[in-house]
């Protein structure tokens, strides 16, 4: 088991470049998520880690050793692919023992170890089937024992979950969580689905046209984006844009947004705020002012009912606000009714423009 | 009811008369080969005359081993050299693959006339000559487009994840092949084989051409015994060919149907 460290990778094909100039440190043991849309180069950057495919300059190691220009057969990683690629020809077991069989193990430990892996994904029973008698679940944790069996230093996963039905795709998260947990392994996954980012992952990494926009925490990212694509990719937001005053900006018609959070800016500049759906309080009369809160004034377009909760959609000056209340079961607010918005300035985040 | 009824009928008409069509020759053939006369002369008499006559023609038995050994040999190399070269076309990208890939096509469809024409001038030029070698060379090079083309269908079948998943595994890419791709592509490895060995067995045209007197291949020896005069033999043999080719050709329809599936 070990660390993996990407530095200043860059890779073109031809005049496409689709990494650029990209570092990331995943720690020892650690669950990490590549997040972006497609064709932002999260899966050549996990190929580039794997070793199906070598970078134009840059360094990448394994455990401190240099891997770069080293064959994925020689890397020792494990990899689960979007469609588990489990070979057709063989049974579950053989599947699972097909690491360690290339490797020359004897037929007894081999035994041993594969039982143990499918007994780790829950399979234990079903070594004797072909993989075309499993359901998609299950084809997904052999595809798992036989990544991990081995006992690699690395385990890849490549939109592990995608070919997956929604209630699936949650039970494969915790189970694929715990399988993580317990054998303490560093775990890469990428994905385009944030919220499967947002719940699996101890750090995410957004990737956005080949550059690392912003990596850290889920909780950070969350709260803390750097950008309005970090704002806009991973969960909801509303934004403001204007010119900045210091602590907040001025909107183009003279209302002032403080923001309590985000990067610090010199006053004048072009930036924008990003507030979060769920941190907006909506009402239909202002209340009593307390000072430091932003105050918008609007009218309502639209509701969407969700069960739990609310999405009401927030004409206000040619722009379109999203505020999602729980609902309590009172304050139903009816469609055209001219509501205020308030949210403090800890919930507003100040982004750079650009 | 009624129209559909005849319909019907005249469906399966269509069916058994088109059966009649293609093997009433050949029944009748085989038939006469179990006659006692040699001029087909009617009522038939039951014998294995001919068969054991057919035994003792030393030149007809040397001929069809020939073409045995001949189409065996042919086979193995077509497999081997047509299954690599499929996997080259499948894994690798270079200049001139595209070309290459089309120009497999052409020698399936130029006459074989032709190219065993061209094969003699050639031959003779270079100073391969006439002879088992030189039939043995013209049919690997008329079979092997016939075994790329087949293993080439099965390997757009294949999944490309397989051997990546292989190899991040830590199989090399002997493993890789033998262990991932080749189970998979066996099927079209199979019928390829069968169509290279039906190719060769079968082949007149260009054996006649490449044939010397003394060392002929079993369809050129039947020609060759027609000519000289027509003996019921040629009916006994050609019946155990014909038995033989349609076993061939049964396992390579059955082969290819496993091919397409899953």
């Amino acid at each position: 088991m070990a660390g993996v460290q990407v530095s200043d990778v860059s890779r073109s094909f031809g005049a496409h470049k689709a990494l650029d100039d990209v570092s990331i440190d995943f720690a020892d043991g650690g669950f990490y998520a590549l997040l972006g849309p497609s064709g932002s180069g999260k899966t050549t950057l996990l190929r580039q880690i794997a070793g199906f495919d070598f970078p134009d300059s840059g360094r990448i190691t394994i455990g401190g050793e240099s891997v770069e220009r080293v064959p994925v057969e020689k890397r020792r990683i494990g990899m689960v692919f979007q469609n588990y690629a489990l070979f057709p020809n063989m049974s579950v077991a053989d599947n699972v023992a097909f690491g360690l069989s290339v490797r020359g193990e004897a037929r007894a430990i081999i035994a041993t170890e594969v039982q143990r892996a499918l007994d780790l994904v829950q399979l234990g029973k079903l070594g004797g089937r072909r993989p075309h008698q499993l359901s998609g679940g299950q084809r997904q944790r052999v595809a798992l024992a036989r990544a991990i069996v081995t006992k690699p230093r690395v385990l890849l996963l490549d939109e592990p979950l995608g070919a997956l039905d929604k209630a699936l795709r949650v039970d494969m998260q915790i189970e694929l969580k715990r399988i993580q947990r317990e054998i303490g392994i560093t775990t890469i996954f990428v994905t385009h689905d944030q919220e499967e980012a947002l719940t699996m992952s101890d750090r995410i990494g957004i990737l956005r046209d080949g550059r690392l926009v912003q990596e850290g925490p889920p909780e950070e990212i969350y709260n803390r984006p750097k950008s309005e694509f970090a704002a806009t990719f991973l969960g909801d937001a509303n934004l403001f844009r204007g010119d900045t005053t210091g602590d907040g900006i001025r909107l183009p018609d003279g209302t002032a947004i403080a923001a309590g959070a985000g990067a610090k800016l010199a006053a004048g500049a072009k930036a924008s705020c990003a507030v979060r759906p769920e941190r907006i309080r909506i009402a239909t009369d202002a209340g009593a002012p307390d000072g430091t809160a932003n105050m918008l004034k609007g009218q309502v377009s639209k509701r969407i009912f969700a069960g739990n909760n609310s999405t009401y959609f927030v004409e206000r000056g040619g722009q379109t606000l999203k505020v999602i209340v729980q609902n309590t079961g009172v304050d139903r607010l009816a469609e055209g009714q001219e509501v205020v918005l308030r949210w403090s300035p800890e919930s507003t985040v100040l982004i750079a423009a650009g | 009811m009624a129209t559909t009824r005849i319909l019907e009928w005249l469906g399966r008409l269509y069916i058994w008369l088109l059966l009649a069509f293609l093997y009433l020759p050949i029944i009748i053939m085989a038939l006469m080969s179990f006659n006692v006369s040699p001029f087909y002369q009617l009522p038939f008499e039951w014998t294995t005359e001919w068969y054991a006559s057919l035994w003792q023609n030393d030149q007809l038995i040397a001929a069809t081993w020939n073409s045995v050994e001949i189409a065996v040999i042919t086979t193995i190399i077509c497999v081997v050299l047509g299954s690599a070269a499929s996997l080259a076309l499948y894994r690798y990208e270079f200049r001139g693959k595209k070309f290459l890939q089309a120009m497999l096509f052409p020698p399936i469809a130029i006459p074989w006339l032709i190219t065993g024409t061209a094969m003699l001038i050639f031959f003779f030029g270079v100073g391969i000559g006439r002879g088992l070698h030189a039939i043995l060379l013209g049919h690997v090079a008329l079979a092997l487009p016939y075994v790329i083309v087949v293993v080439s269908a099965r390997l757009q079948t294949f999944a490309p994840e397989l051997e990546e998943a292989a190899r991040s595994l830590g199989a090399n890419q002997w493993q890789v092949t033998r262990r991932v791709t080749l189970p998979w592509i066996m099927p079209g490895v199979i019928a390829g084989g069968l169509f290279a060995f039906a190719v060769s067995f079968d082949q007149f045209v260009v054996s006649y051409f490449l044939a010397t007197p003394g060392q002929t291949t079993l369809p050129v020896e039947i020609y060759a015994a027609i000519r000289k005069g027509f003996t019921p033999e040629i009916n006994a043999v050609s019946t155990i060919i014909i038995v033989v080719s349609m076993a061939l050709m049964l396992l390579t329809a059955r082969f290819f149907k496993f091919g397409g599936e899953k």
